[in-house]
């Protein structure tokens, strides 16, 4: 069986991040993350990951080498993992990655460049997928969304978002599996900002187990109560994800679980227009309340 | 001849990081680490909510985002004038947090980031035994494609194929330990990365027993774990290794805000009894009191501006220029004007030092076993120890403060926030000392700085020509193959670098960077 095992290659690349969506990742329990990296995740098919920079065993010119090696020998066969947003300013100058020519690379060439050639992109964490905390006011180094640069780029590499400070674990393991065992997710299975609806398809309020109290009219005071939190700045009722069901860290807990209102790190808005985080919401920072 | 060896990017560490050595006849000569990414975080906080900084400063960093919880809210508790009246229950629950993540991140860094410096997981190919993990990374190497394990820096690994073995069980098995470790984070503190639990005031809840029992358990799990295979690990790596013990010493001058508060009513940082202590000391040994007046930052060899030199990080100001002999993003961080490390070595050895009981005599057990004077202590070896001693120390304190909790009483109290106010919030993120400072105008955010641990570890130059700690520590180090330059990643490694954090700080203001030569 080992010999007609189907590798596929990935190549995880952390741009403007914190590494948080990494460490998250790391907390996936079935499947392990051992079972992700080592074993054959689903029947005859085997996640290679090549590079990950914080799990890899190899440092410096080798790992630049193997980054362009893939982007060359398989192309159109491997998947682009971005963590974090993309630095734009100054042509790309706050963020690079390795040397060529004695010059530094700016990672937004980086991701241009293994953008082009990959199967697809997945765009781990609310910065990748939206640009996310660094692209909050002033947006220093004019950080921005791998789909959004894509378009200005012209790129037409298939990008799944997979948003959330940080994603939960399952939301970037399933689209592994279903990209291994159903081919990359279409235009009917992701929302219109490329959230996979399998993770991101209802509203955090609707499925909230203290909906009642919001129905009911009954409101905390302060962080901690029982009660409905809208009045000490939950953002659950515009944030899409499956938090209030799935839970976090196996299951143990959730932020409004330990009496802090959602904070909509889900969302295109995060931060600048679902902050103050301790304020409600108001209208006049959210338009799109009650469209939905 | 001479040669100079560039690794860019230093893996298996948080953050981009760039190290630079030149080589003559097979010792470094001079040293240089670079900071990669800058995203501007504290201008990014500005104008913002104060409240708001507990949320952002912990997407500094992801691997160590509950230490910058910790700091934040203490920085507004300052800032507020509350920092005396946190209820215990908020004491000890923000405690209960950042301690259970610190034990995980210490065991994330042994395993996950440095082990596979000393450990060749290929040898596994070699294993003829029945565990099914091992088995199926035999598997796994038979199929021939490697990543992430390949490629790599060869020819120094040193343990023999059966303690190989176990060891590759035992990073498998901390894989799983540090997982659990931020499950108990997340019952205390909603989700972890980037958690919610530890507010201004204290901590938004007080676990019922049920939970407290549910904790108390996985706070043992984790001590078993410590104690049975951590611990005996890092003597394992220790006895292969030993030449480490004498590599990688570095400034020998020691800085530790303290961690995790034993006492009520306290408002002084500097005062406050804690687990492990604040303080500096040097190779001497001898104890010294913290006083974070004696905190300034050079920048001569940074980007910035000389005219805002020598200045303490509540004064903090960011210019970028454009100078002749400036290597780095990094500001210097110095202390009472001398270079300093920071990290659990430091806190071990400060405590120590100041003759913390359960300190002294854990370090001196450890001593006994290795037959060794308090000075291998300073070296990349005496690293890894003292993280594990305070990994150990930590959560032997975790399972007594669990119990310490009180039902029925307040976990945190109410608060007004005042219009202008100043703040400072110091802690040990598990990397090393951390502060925040923070400026309100108009309940607003005007100003809010950090020094996070690995701006101190790997600043470049100070006005004074001397190098940062981890120049200081690579510089002098024979380096036995250039191509394979084992002893320089595992310097490096050994002080648990995050660039995420210590990038931060920066605020360019100008165009024409090209020339800049950040990688």
């Amino acid at each position: 069986m080992s010999n007609e095992v189907a590798e596929y290659p990935v190549i995880w690349l952390q741009a403007a991040c914190c590494t948080g969506c990494s460490i998250s990742v790391l907390n996936t329990v079935s499947p392990s993350i051992k079972n992700v990296l080592i074993d054959q995740l689903v029947p005859g098919k085997h996640v290679s990951m090549r590079v990950h920079p914080n799990v890899m065993a190899g440092s410096g010119e080798m790992v630049i080498e193997l980054m362009e090696t893939t982007a060359e020998v398989d192309k159109g066969k491997y998947i682009l993992v971005v963590e974090g947003a993309v630095p734009t300013a100054d042509n790309g100058i706050y963020g690079t990655l390795g040397e060529r020519d004695g010059h530094p690379v700016p990672m937004k060439e980086r991701i241009k460049e293994l953008g082009t050639n990959a199967l697809a992109v997945v765009s781990v964490g609310t910065c990748a997928a939206f640009g996310g905390i660094p692209s909050g006011n002033p947006n220093p180094t004019a950080c921005k969304g791998v789909k959004e640069y894509f378009e200005e780029e012209g790129i037409a590499t298939p990008v799944v978002n997979v948003p959330g400070c940080p994603p939960h674990p399952d939301w970037f393991v399933g689209v592994l599996a279903h990209v291994l065992v159903l081919g990359l997710p279409g235009a009917e299975d992701v929302d219109d900002v490329g959230r996979p609806l399998l993770f991101y398809g209802n509203l955090i309020h609707e499925n909230c187990p203290r909906r009642a109290y919001f129905d009911e009219g009954k409101f905390a005071k302060k962080q901690g109560e029982p009660e409905c939190l809208y009045y000490v700045g939950c953002k659950g009722p515009i944030t899409y994800s499956d938090c209030p069901t799935r839970r976090w860290n196996n299951g143990k807990n959730w932020c409004i679980g330990v009496g802090a209102p959602c904070n909509g790190c889900t969302q295109p808005e995060f931060p600048d227009n679902v902050a103050p985080f301790y304020e409600k919401i108001t209208e006049d920072n959210l338009p799109k309340i009650g469209d939905e | 001849m001479g040669r100079k060896v560039s690794i860019d990017p230093v893996t298996r560490i948080e953050g981009h990081l760039k190290i630079e050595a030149d080589i003559e006849s097979g010792v470094v000569q001079e040293a240089k680490s670079s900071g990669m990414l800058f995203r501007g975080l504290e201008l990014i906080l500005k104008g913002r909510d104060p409240r708001d900084a507990q949320v952002i400063t912990q997407r500094i960093c992801g691997v160590c985002p509950q230490p910058h919880a910790a700091a934040s809210v203490f920085n507004l508790d300052s800032a507020f004038g509350i920092a005396d009246k946190i209820p215990p229950n908020g004491r000890i629950v923000r405690n209960l947090i950042q301690g259970i993540h610190d034990v995980q991140d210490h065991i994330l860094h042994f395993y996950h980031l440095a082990a596979l410096d000393y450990v060749d997981i290929a040898q596994v190919a070699s294993y003829q035994g029945n565990d099914p993990e091992l088995n199926s990374i035999k598997e796994f190497i038979g199929r021939g494609e490697l990543g992430p394990f390949l490629p790599r820096y060869e020819g120094d690994y040193r343990l023999p194929a059966d303690v190989t073995h176990e060891v590759v069980t035992h990073y498998l098995k901390a894989l799983e330990m540090r997982r659990k470790g931020h499950e108990a984070v997340s019952m205390l503190s909603g989700k972890i990365p980037h958690s919610r639990g530890v507010i201004p005031g204290g901590a938004t809840e007080l676990p019922p027993i049920d939970k407290i029992a549910a904790l108390l358990w996985r706070i043992n799990e984790l001590r078993d774990f410590i104690n049975t295979v951590y611990l005996p690990d890092v003597v394992a790596v220790a006895g292969a290794y030993s030449d480490y013990f004498s590599i990688g010493a570095g400034c020998k001058n020691y800085l530790s805000y303290g961690l995790y508060d034993l006492e009520d009513g306290v408002a002084d940082v500097t005062k406050k009894k804690k687990l492990l202590d604040q303080g500096a000391t040097s190779s001497d040994l001898v104890y010294r009191e913290l006083n974070p007046d004696r905190i300034a930052e050079h920048v001569k060899h940074s980007w910035f501006d000389d005219a805002t030199t020598g200045r303490h990080p509540s004064q903090g100001e960011t210019k970028v220029s454009h100078k002749e002999g400036a290597y780095s993003w990094l500001k210097s961080p110095r202390y009472d004007g001398k270079v300093y490390e920071v990290g659990p070595l430091a806190s071990i050895l400060v405590s120590y030092a100041r003759g913390n009981p359960t300190v002294t005599g854990l370090v001196n057990t450890y001593l006994q076993k290795l037959n060794a004077k308090p000075d291998v202590l300073f070296s990349v070896l005496g690293r890894h120890l003292a993280r594990a001693l305070a990994t150990k120390i930590t959560a032997d304190y975790l399972a007594d403060a669990v119990l310490q909790l009180t039902p029925g009483e307040p976990v945190n109290i109410d608060y007004e926030m005042p219009k202008e106010a100043y703040g400072m919030g110091l802690t040990e993120a598990s990397r090393g000392a951390l502060g925040h400072w923070i400026e309100i105008k108009d309940r607003k955010i005007a100003n809010y700085q950090c020094i996070v641990p690995t701006t101190w570890n790997a600043s470049p130059r100070d006005d004074e020509g001397r190098p940062g700690p981890i120049e200081q520590a690579i510089e002098g180090t024979k380096v036995r193959d250039a191509d394979n330059p084992f002893e320089l990643v595992r310097i490096v490694r050994s002080y648990d670098p995050c660039l995420a954090c210590a990038v931060h700080i920066i605020s360019p203001k100008t165009k024409n960077l090209s020339k800049f030569r950040i990688t």
